[in-house]
């Protein structure tokens, strides 16, 4: 191990509770530049009794995090879950990102190390409750012990044991060591939620006040002595080739150290990031394209189309689907979603360090130990001698569950000597990505009695579980792919799912932000809206009618339709639009109020989300979330498409990948329904719910019925109709 | 060789080698290891390098070093020895804007700007001085709040 990992630095900051007390809170903060610190993880002289809690002798208590801060929030919350049990002192609590280590560290939800589909908290609330409580357990036995009463007779608070009637209290510091020698409970008793000091509180994020003063430490900000920074550049087209490198103009470009010539890349090599990128620029590269020059998007939305003609595999079927289609007019429309970038804000990059016998890399990724033993095979080394130092990640949207930007850095610091931090350019990075699939969904459905009687929903895409999970993939199904299409919130007498396994050419696919739901919540809730309209029904009536054994989605979609004023007069070309969605273990309600414009801009003038996700573990957090998921949505409604031509991504940069800014962004409102059930996902939520509201806002607006997205300002222009 | 380039940067005088059209963003980052400077886009489309020279928010991505010799940078490191860095840091935690936080120390150098130009900015001030600069995790509702919440003088 280097001795950088020996430097830590402790930090007191403001922060912690709305009472405002001193908190001791270390995140990887630099001591200064070239000491870039992962606080180290010993455990001797501290009670460890498990692979998330640590108690120094002092009471410093280090809980590990096994999930990933991308801006989500999860560190507080997976804090605030690991102290409740606990009954941890919240202002002797620091953090530590958790090494790579399936075993330890793996979602249970996923099996691997992965952060990622808003499993954090629906994944870990068990197995952190019981970590919190059995180190609780452990360190009560110590005391009681030590006391020779009876344990059941102690009572634990903010990081201490009190023997109540002897008037005796002992901090947990003071018994780490004898905790260290007890042994773990079985079946420990998790507190009754009524009884919660932390969880339910809206706490102070810990990860955020280093991010208003520069201090916090992404992927990017690693320093590592005696580095060199590199840019790259890959074959335009998918799968393309280096042919020849003319690097003789680079070379005089000062700052330029060396020309990294791999058979499928080319990267600069330089002092800093501009001698790299200028030397990249002064490149003379000859590609060989291959065969994927000839792919476009058109032909890629011909082969989806024709793929989703076929049946396919049936995800579920109730009732009796033939004969309920067969009986009553039979409604039809068809859904179309493009290619989507994930442009997070810090561009992709790792820094790694290849030597002889081991690799050591920073980064920030939401796959901690597929990066490692990805690392490895790219660095021909045992995964043991690869050492990843996770960061904070400036976004991860689904682009870091793929190791694609550290095995790129590993391969080009192999043929480098020293230290090489290796950055995407903007342009690399919305060119390179792992794309949101295209998808074609097609649905055919009846009505009885301004009911839904029947509904045959057909799903065309790409498996992205089959690649990514490959255990999860199992009878030709993707269950991602079909994830809130199997369980509408609707009761639907005659209802039938299926799936169609559809790869596009070439381009490389997986999960962005709102993953499967994000395509079929949209298909969903588009269609519901145009059978209301059939039915002769206002939206949210239509909806009610469908939902007398679904008291959740009831409560939500009432509470919306109420705080959003559904209902009441609007201007013309104003129209509001309702989502009602399953996703993510979570009761969500949508309303979009939007204007459309004389030619058809569309401007955002509300959106109000009713949100039952169980016990809200750091209720702030969750507003924050889908707020800023709802803008993550509406922004692909508005604006996302990638578009393919000559085998090569024709968008470059936020100039035409376009982000809706401050001056677009309504006014949301959020309001969380109190709930005792389990905990729901959150961090995806508003992703999804906000395109097919939007969509519907403008079918109120307009009467134009849109089927694809971005939308298409020209159908919406004065005097079009559907 | 390049010439020794001298710059003031938060109240200090820094001298390193450079070429003089280096964006300063990259002697930041990459020669000061002031990294709270934030790389985004590179073509001046997203705000996240925002600095400010003599008090005003620019892109640092695009700004060669050559271009600001002799004048005062101020980066995130310190906006908050300024009144109005330090009421807008404080708005950002009161009113939990940070998600992420890539974006935030660009969005931070803009709104310090904005306040120390415009104490009481309205919506349609905010967003002049606010839409160069994206948030992909979508804060901007809170962004809007904190602005206000900081102009109001509650520090």
């Amino acid at each position: 191990m280097n001795a950088h990992n020996n430097v830590s630095r402790r930090a007191l900051l403001t922060g912690g509770l709305a009472s405002g007390f001193l908190l001791a809170f270390h995140l990887p903060l630099r001591a200064a530049p070239n000491e870039p610190v992962q606080p180290e993880d010993k455990t001797d002289g501290k009670f460890a009794p498990n692979a998330f809690i640590r108690i120094d002798p002092e009471g410093l208590t280090t809980l590990v995090m096994p999930q990933v801060e991308m801006g989500q929030g999860i560190y507080t919350a997976v804090s605030m879950i690991l102290a409740e049990e606990l009954d941890a002192d919240w202002s002797k609590v620091q953090l530590l990102h958790a090494p790579a280590n399936e075993k330890l560290y793996g979602n249970p939800i996923f099996i691997i190390q992965a952060t990622g589909g808003s499993t954090s908290v629906r994944a870990f609330w068990k197995p952190l409750r019981e970590a919190g409580a059995s180190a609780r357990a452990m360190l009560v036995q110590a005391a009681a012990a030590q006391w020779g009463v009876d344990p059941a007779s102690c009572t634990t608070s903010k990081g201490a044991v009190t023997h109540k009637a002897s008037g005796r209290t002992l901090a947990y510091g003071a018994l780490a060591a004898a905790a260290s020698s007890q042994t773990p409970p079985k079946d420990v008793p998790l507190k009754d939620p009524k009884d919660f000091v932390y969880i339910g509180q809206p706490f102070k994020r810990l990860d955020t006040p280093d991010k208003v003063n520069g201090r916090a430490v992404y992927g990017i900000d690693a320093i590592v002595p005696d580095m060199k920074f590199a840019t790259l550049a890959q074959c335009p087209v998918f799968g393309g080739k280096i042919g020849k490198v003319d690097d003789r103009a680079a070379k005089k470009i000062p700052g330029v150290r060396q020309i990294v010539v791999l058979d499928d890349l080319v990267a600069v090599v330089g002092d800093h990031m501009w001698a790299a990128k200028k030397g990249l620029d002064a490149l003379d590269i000859e590609w060989n394209e291959g065969p994927n020059a000839k792919i476009n998007s058109k032909a890629i939305w011909d082969d989806l189309r024709a793929a989703s003609a076929k049946d396919g595999v049936v995800a579920k079927s109730t009732g009796d689907i033939a004969k309920g289609l067969a009986s009553g007019e039979r409604i039809e429309a068809s859904f179309e979603l493009p290619f989507l970038a994930h442009a997070t804000m810090e561009p992709l990059n790792a820094t790694v360090h290849c030597k002889p016998d081991s690799c050591e890399i920073w980064t920030g990724t939401q796959i901690m130990a597929r990066v490692q033993s990805e690392a490895a095979k790219a660095a021909g080394l045992p995964v043991e001698k690869v050492t990843v130092n996770q960061h904070l990640l400036g976004g991860g949207f689904g682009r870091k569950l793929e190791p694609d930007m550290v095995v790129t850095a590993v391969r080009i610091a192999k043929k480098v000597d020293g230290p090489v931090k290796v950055v995407w350019t903007r342009e690399e990075d919305i060119q390179h990505d792992v794309y949101r699939p295209v998808y074609r969904d097609t649905i055919a459905a009846t009505l009885s009695n301004g009911k839904i009687a029947s509904w045959k929903y057909k799903i065309t895409g790409a498996a992205i579980i089959a690649r990514w999970l490959p255990p999860a993939f199992q009878k030709g199904i993707d269950i991602d792919a079909v994830d809130s299409a199997t369980d509408v919130p609707y009761e639907i007498p005659n209802f039938h799912v299926e799936y169609v396994r559809a790869e596009p050419p070439a381009i490389p696919t997986g999960f962005w932000r709102g993953v499967g739901p994000n395509n079929n919540v949209f298909a969903v809730e588009c269609f519901v809206d145009e059978l209301a309209r059939k039915a002769g029904k206002d939206p949210v009536e239509f909806r009610r009618g469908m939902l007398a054994n679904q008291p959740r989605f009831l409560s939500v979609l009432n509470l919306a339709a109420e705080k959003a004023n559904w209902g009441q007069p609007l201007p013309a070309r104003v129209g509001r639009g309702v989502c009602l969605q399953p996703s993510f273990g979570s009761f969500i309600a949508t309303v979009v109020e939007a204007e459309v414009d004389e030619q058809g801009e569309v401007n955002l003038r509300r959106a109000t989300s009713v949100v039952d996700t169980g016990i809200a573990v750091n209720p702030d957090t969750i507003v924050a979330q889908v707020e800023g998921g709802l803008i993550f949505g509406l922004t692909a409604a508005l604006y996302g498409e990638i578009t393919i031509d000559k085998g090569r991504v024709q968008q470059s940069n936020f100039n035409d990948y376009r982000m809706l800014r401050i001056n677009q962004t309504p006014k949301i409102e959020v309001h969380v329904v109190k709930s005792g059930e389990a905990p729901g996902g959150i961090g995806e939520t508003g992703t999804t719910a906000g395109p097919p509201a939007l969509r519907n806002a403008i079918y109120a607006a307009t009467g134009v019925a849109l089927r694809r997205l971005p939308i298409d300002r020209k159908l919406l222009a004065a005097g079009k109709k559907a | 060789m390049h010439m020794a380039t001298v710059l003031t940067i938060n109240g200090e005088t820094k001298s390193f080698d450079a070429p003089p059209d280096m964006p300063l963003l990259w002697v930041l980052r990459d020669v000061l290891g002031m990294t709270g400077t934030k790389f985004g886009c590179g073509i001046a489309q997203c705000g996240a390098c925002t600095v400010h020279v003599d008090g005003k928010a620019v892109r640092s991505c695009v700004l060669s070093v050559s271009a600001v010799a002799n004048r005062a940078i101020t980066t995130i490191e310190a906006v908050g020895n300024t009144p109005s860095g330090a009421k807008v840091q404080k708005a950002w935690l009161d009113a939990e804007v940070v998600q992420c936080g890539y974006c935030q120390s660009g969005q931070i150098m803009a709104a310090a700007a904005l306040l120390a130009a415009t104490p009481n900015p309205d919506d349609s001030d905010i967003d002049a001085a606010m839409a160069g600069n994206i948030c992909r995790c979508g804060t901007y509702v809170r962004i809007r709040e904190a602005i206000k919440h900081a102009a109001n003088g509650q520090s």
